[in-house]
């Protein structure tokens, strides 16, 4: 019987399947961080319980570390020196590999996972982070979870998940010139609701998704989390494969391994419990509005009539009126989201020769240290400094606000990021979401302003 | 963990959707190595009239008699959907909540739940909608044995709660001993894994 994707992930890791709906699955990897890693190694250790697969997990510094050049162990975030140290130590006592701040493979856990071959197709894997749904671009089963469900996995290798239902995002046509995966995934989340896809697993198919490569496939599935996905995933293609050649901890792309990888793909015909289509030939670029993703409109539309009042409110905004044009005080260019190579370039190029206006600060927070030294090989730190960006060092940074380093009260940020809830950049931090593309004219205008309408302008 | 059998207490009103983890606590609130006393922080964006000033916001439900003493919420769709903060669950428990009824709720926030004895109800929105104006009328009974709650004014509820949640939060297991004691299941599936994936566990060596 044809089956999907998830089918074959949960079949090849399902332990026991109990009669509520719930099943107990084997977990491959588990990618620990500085912000709770060490709380959940340390509660495994005062109880003495082994870790069950200590060559399974990783760990990594990138929640709280600074980004600014020259970093040490402490940041702005309050306690940051304790959260670095205790992960450190706890992750030398337990045995696991450390990707540590001066280390040249830092970065965020979903970037580092994927460069070093952590992440690998059929596989099952967890992080105490949300986004860790990205890693499905890989064709795996990869989740976010909390700190007492981490321990369960570290003690037992497994974990009890509430089965979900499966659901393709069919993606026909081809996204116009200009127009990114995260601009598909916005329209996705606006169209069917911030929670539209609670209960279900994800698969991000046809021409539009084959067109993509990693990094927008990457950014596609990182933003299941946020249309309430239990997570979403790309099925393994010849794309996927040549990202897997030369990665330090996967095995070498023979062809009996190419074969056994583009398994883990969804069978023609394999019948999903929803199944639901975007045409990408219709979409444009989006930036959102709001207080949630869901709250999103193509670039240059009116904020509805029936906008939810709270939110215009906390944004400073008014029925009717479009969000383009509107000024800026900042752009960030960062996080799991949006901060690969592929959209660091991108932005470049439509900065390059351009210059941010004074009193706007600009922001490049590479994904990982590798992207930063990629980006810097091709000269784009260069391009971005010259336009008076500030060019930082790699980690989760100014996506969300720790208690250190933010936004000032009541700024408007345009943002590569993925969530733009109450206070998410900082307190009074007013964030709209977009596209690098449209981060980056907006960063050079001033103003919130499509790639597009720059290029008209200039 | 404190079994849950029966709970009974006043339920908050929160009628609105897609609240997030980052409303339930911010990450500035987050900046202790501890899982304790977290409580103070819990709706910090909306319960307190400034980030870092103790005044309380009068116009905030869980600022008000009698719902500052509750123990159960009432809340929208999708309730804590975004990070999988645990602390979001840490607060919530600390401050007292022991019961969380939605239409639905974010799949990392409810996970997190059930393991930390707070009971998530997923209802249908018709009948969120009822309680929500019951938690004016007086306390709400959760009895978990019997799977029922009882709201004022409103016929007992029959509760679908998954088997096995309900019998660990009735006993108060300990998630991890279960999972320890099917070590032999785990073994026959970690074997199966292993010949359908041989790459699922590195190559000792292969970590630089």
């Amino acid at each position: 019987m044809a089956r999907t994707l998830f089918d074959k992930l949960l079949a090849a890791h399902e332990v026991r399947r109990f009669e509520d709906g719930t099943a107990l699955v084997l977990v491959d990897r588990v990618m620990l961080h500085e912000r709770t890693g060490s709380l959940a190694l340390q509660a495994l250790a005062e109880r003495d319980r082994p870790l069950a697969a200590p060559a399974q997990v990783f760990a990594v510094m990138d929640h709280i570390v600074s980004t600014a050049p020259g970093r040490g162990d402490a940041s702005s975030v309050p306690n940051s020196a304790a959260f670095v140290r205790a992960m450190r130590d706890a992750a030398r006592d337990a045995g696991i590999r450390l990707f540590d701040i001066d280390d040249p493979d830092q970065g965020i856990s979903h970037l580092v996972a994927a460069e070093q071959g952590i992440a690998l197709p059929g596989l099952t894997m967890v992080c105490p982070d949300s986004h860790t749904c990205t890693l499905g671009a890989l064709g795996m089963l990869a989740w976010g979870l909390g700190t007492s469900d981490c321990e369960h996995v570290l003690a037992t290798e497994t974990l009890r998940v509430r089965v979900p239902k499966t659901m393709q995002v069919w993606c026909s046509g081809r996204l116009p010139e200009g127009v990114t995966a995260k601009d598909l995934v916005l329209t996705l989340i606006g169209r069917y609701g911030a929670g539209g896809g609670a209960g279900y697993h994800l698969e991000y198919a046809g021409p539009a998704v084959q067109a993509l490569g990693m990094a927008g496939r990457f950014t596609l599935c990182n933003m299941a989390v946020e249309f309430s996905a239990f997570s979403g995933a790309v099925g393994v293609d010849a794309t996927t494969i040549d990202y897997l050649r030369d990665r330090d901890l996967a095995p070498a792309v023979t062809p009996v391994q190419e074969r056994q990888w583009l398994d883990w793909a969804s069978d023609a015909h394999a019948a999903f419990d929803r199944r639901i289509e975007i045409d990408c030939n219709a979409l444009s670029p989006m930036v959102t509005w709001g207080t949630s993703p869901a709250q999103v409109l193509p670039l240059g539309a009116p904020v509805p009539d029936n906008a939810d009042s709270r939110a215009l409110h906390y944004m400073g905004l008014e029925r009717g009126k479009p969000v383009a044009d509107l000024p800026i005080d900042a752009a960030y260019i960062g996080s799991c989201t949006n901060a690969r190579l592929d959209d660091l370039r991108a932005a470049a190029e439509i900065v390059r020769g351009r210059r941010v206006p004074g009193g706007i600060t600009a922001l490049v927070v590479p994904g990982s240290t590798r992207v930063r030294r990629a980006a810097e090989a091709e000269g784009l730190h260069e391009i971005f400094e010259a336009a008076g960006f500030e060019w930082r060092e790699s980690g989760c940074g100014l996506c969300f606000y720790a208690g250190g380093e933010g936004f000032a009260p009541g700024s408007r940020v345009i943002s590569t990021t993925n969530r733009n809830f109450q206070g998410r950049q900082g307190p009074g931090v007013r964030t709209h979401l977009a596209s690098p593309q449209t981060v980056a004219a907006s960063a050079v205008s001033g103003r919130i302003r499509g790639a597009l309408g720059l290029a008209e302008a200039a | 963990m404190e079994p849950f059998i029966r709970h009974e207490g006043i339920a908050a009103p929160l009628p609105i959707d897609n609240v997030d983890t980052d409303a339930i606590i911010p990450s500035r609130e987050m900046s202790r190595v501890s899982r304790r006393g977290l409580g103070r922080a819990l709706f910090a964006n909306w319960r307190y009239l400034a980030p870092y000033d103790p005044t309380p916001d009068p116009d905030f439900v869980l600022n008000q008699p009698p719902f500052d003493a509750a123990t159960l919420l009432v809340a929208g769709s999708n309730f804590g959907c975004g990070s999988s903060r645990e602390h979001a669950v840490w607060s919530l428990a600390d401050f007292g909540i022991r019961v969380i009824i939605a239409p639905s709720f974010g799949a990392i926030f409810e996970s997190n739940c059930w393991g930390n004895g707070i009971l998530p109800l997923r209802l249908r929105a018709d009948v969120v909608a009822q309680l929500l104006t019951a938690t004016a009328k007086g306390l709400f009974a959760v009895d978990l044995e019997a799977c029922t709650l009882a709201a004022p004014g409103l016929e007992t509820l029959h509760l679908e709660v998954p088997a096995r949640r309900r019998s660990d939060l009735m006993a108060g297991a300990d998630a991890i001993d279960q999972t320890l004691a099917e070590h032999a299941a785990i073994a026959t599936a970690r074997a199966r894994r292993n010949s359908l994936i041989p790459w699922a566990v590195p190559k000792i060596g292969d970590t630089p």
